[in-house]
């Protein structure tokens, strides 16, 4: 497993591929920080990191599209299974290299709050009184931080599965954006309303649905402030469930 | 060292491989011969751990791959029938990539620089593998097969799309690791077996044809004596002459002409040497000879030879075809051709009498 973990980790980096995925993942989160943060004049991390999983639509694709897909197109899998390698020891090498890059990304980006910081601490240095809380959340930040990594966790499980099930990079990204396109953005169907401000879902047992299927909506506990340790579990059972699978789709074309 | 028994495997209702059983003793080399789709390479990924059977065993070195595929695999490595390699790496890369996936306890440095020496690819060790030639990147898959002295070898066809220098290369390089390892080989060539292997099994429509030391086979193929002839002269009365001569077992005229000599098929009794006696008796009536093409056994001629020798007749490999045609009518075929035979012998009888078909045509044509 270390070997294949190795293996892809080498493979990101001498490949374009991590360069490209860890630039523009910096290049949006800092924008994102600038535009929710800095020039609404607010320390309200909630709206960035909401928008910052909007992103990962995109990007988690180009991380989990060529790992299966490109073993199998190249044959090389077969190397893979032939070597005293347990498949799951080979699906988590892989997982976990993604996931390696995409925590990696997810820590850089965390010194767009610098700035935050320094402003704060200014301000609150300018004001006499010492009552209100002035700068940005510590807690509130960090809490955000391990739910985007554990959700990222989830979705990378997606697109690991989406990618051994198909043998065409191109296949494998388009799916896995549209997959996670639907995980994340599902709830925005509970939000729709009508010219009366109805809601267009009006069956509430539908709308409860939604809800709880939705990655999206799970997180807004962090984005209040609130550490949802239901949410995380539901993440990470996630992800068990997705890596499951693919070592179903492995052991299942074995006796195929 | 290798054992398979009663291996079954199908891909829905396409039976891939039927009832299969073979061993292999340590040490040997044994070559798996069988035309393309005979289920050579799904044998081997089965015994690879690549693929699961849908019944029977498979065990390497007392190991039984299901029960325990990671030490059965330990035991194997294996060269498919495409080498797998990443191309973005460096064979030094790959190789160190491949000594970390099989958990070697050897010392790397010293290994790896082993096995490049054993395979020759030590002035290509720091390039990247996508610059490599065909011959170069199966010798690295070759390399990646040795890595960690696994006591089994397979390999999946190695020599496919090599040039000839490389080809032989290759079968030198195969025979010299049969000293210290098993190594099983597939191929659709006969030469090839015979060139490197102790054993042959043959293999068709995933059922074993035969299963014998290379030399009886060889014996077989030899003693089978086809010759195109040339002889200018008149093509009735040579073709007559021909069929007449004592020693030979089957003459045909075939349609190829230079000049004003024809080409003829023939083929000599078992154990007669018919060259000699052939030109003199030719050069008494002054038809001169022209050319003579000695006729290798294609595959099919040894799948029905094989299947014959294991029946009644004993005089293996004169002409098959007569012996075929002269088969009694309704005669009870022998348990063994019901088993493995039936379907060749119904290809051969088809090609027989679509042959003599087309000859009759000819014919007709003259």
């Amino acid at each position: 497993m270390f070997a294949i973990y190795r293996k892809e980790m080498r493979s990101y980096f001498i490949n374009p591929i991590g360069y490209v995925y860890l630039g523009v993942f910096l290049v949006f989160s800092a924008l994102l920080c600038c535009y929710t943060t800095l020039i609404s004049g607010s320390y309200d991390t909630s709206s960035y990191f909401t928008f910052l999983i909007m992103t990962f639509i995109i990007l988690i694709p180009i991380l989990t599209m060529r790992l299966f897909a490109e073993e199998r197109k190249l044959r090389t899998e077969q190397l893979l299974l032939t070597a005293p390698v347990t498949i799951t020891g080979m699906v988590l090498g892989k997982y976990f290299a993604a996931l390696t890059v995409f925590v990696s990304g997810v820590l850089i980006s965390c010194i767009n709050f610098i700035p935050l910081y320094i402003i704060g601490n200014a301000e609150r240095a300018g004001t006499e009184s010492n009552l209100k809380h002035i700068g940005p959340i510590t807690g509130e930040i960090v809490g955000s931080v391990i739910a985007v990594i554990l959700l990222g966790a989830a979705l990378i499980a997606v697109g690991t599965l989406i990618s051994a099930l198909t043998e065409n990079q191109l296949s494998a990204a388009v799916i896995t954006i549209g997959v996670i396109a639907a995980m994340v953005l599902l709830n925005v169907f509970n939000m729709l309303t009508d010219s009366d401000g109805q809601y267009l879902i009006g069956v509430y047992a539908v709308r409860a649905v939604i809800d709880w299927v939705s990655v999206l909506s799970r997180f807004s506990a962090f984005s209040n402030g609130i550490f949802d340790y239901a949410a995380l579990l539901y993440y990470v059972s996630l992800a068990f469930v997705f890596l499951f699978l693919t070592v179903r789709v492995y052991e299942k074309r074995r006796w195929g | 060292m290798i054992k398979i028994e009663h291996l079954v495997k199908n891909y829905g209702s396409n039976c891939a491989v039927d009832d299969i059983s073979f061993e292999v003793e340590s040490g040997e080399i044994v070559g798996f011969l069988g035309p393309n789709g005979a289920g050579k390479s799904t044998t081997m990924n089965i015994l690879t751990g690549y693929l699961s059977s849908t019944s029977g065993k498979a065990s390497v070195a007392g190991i039984d791959i299901l029960r325990d595929p990671i030490g059965a695999k330990k035991q194997i490595g294996y060269l498919p029938e495409q080498p797998p390699l990443y191309l973005d790496m460096t064979v030094e890369e790959y190789l160190s990539f491949n000594f970390n996936l099989k958990r070697c306890r050897l010392d790397r440095a010293q290994h790896i620089e082993e096995v490049c020496e054993t395979v020759k690819i030590k002035d290509v060790y720091h390039k990247v593998i996508r610059t490599l030639s065909k011959g170069y990147r199966q010798r690295v898959g070759i390399a990646q097969a040795l890595i960690g002295k696994p006591k089994v070898i397979i390999f999946d066809e190695p020599t496919v799309g090599l040039d000839p220098k490389q080809i032989i290369e290759i079968r030198n390089l195969i025979r010299s690791l049969g000293k210290d390892h098993t190594v099983i080989l597939s191929t659709h060539i006969l030469q090839e077996v015979q060139a490197v292997c102790d054993r042959i099994i043959i293999i068709n429509k995933g059922k074993i044809v035969a299963n014998e030391r290379t030399e009886n086979i060889s014996n077989m193929v030899e003693n089978n004596r086809r010759f195109n002839v040339k002889i200018a002269g008149p093509q009735k009365d040579i073709l007559a002459m021909l069929k007449g001569m004592s020693g030979i077992a089957y003459a045909e005229a075939l349609a190829e002409r230079d000049g004003d000599a024809y080409t003829y098929m023939i083929e000599s009794e078992y154990g007669v040497d018919i060259r000699k006696k052939l030109f003199y008796q030719l050069a008494e009536r002054n038809w001169p000879l022209v050319g003579m093409e000695a006729l290798g056994m294609n595959l099919e001629d040894i799948f029905i030879t094989v299947v014959d020798k294991s029946e009644e007749y004993k005089a293996v490999g004169t002409n098959v075809r007569n012996r075929i045609k002269r088969r009694p009518r309704g005669q009870e075929k022998s348990a063994l051709e019901r088993e493995v035979g039936a379907s060749l012998y119904e290809d051969a009888q088809r090609q027989r009498s679509e042959s003599s078909l087309s000859a009759a045509s000819e014919d007709d044509d003259e």
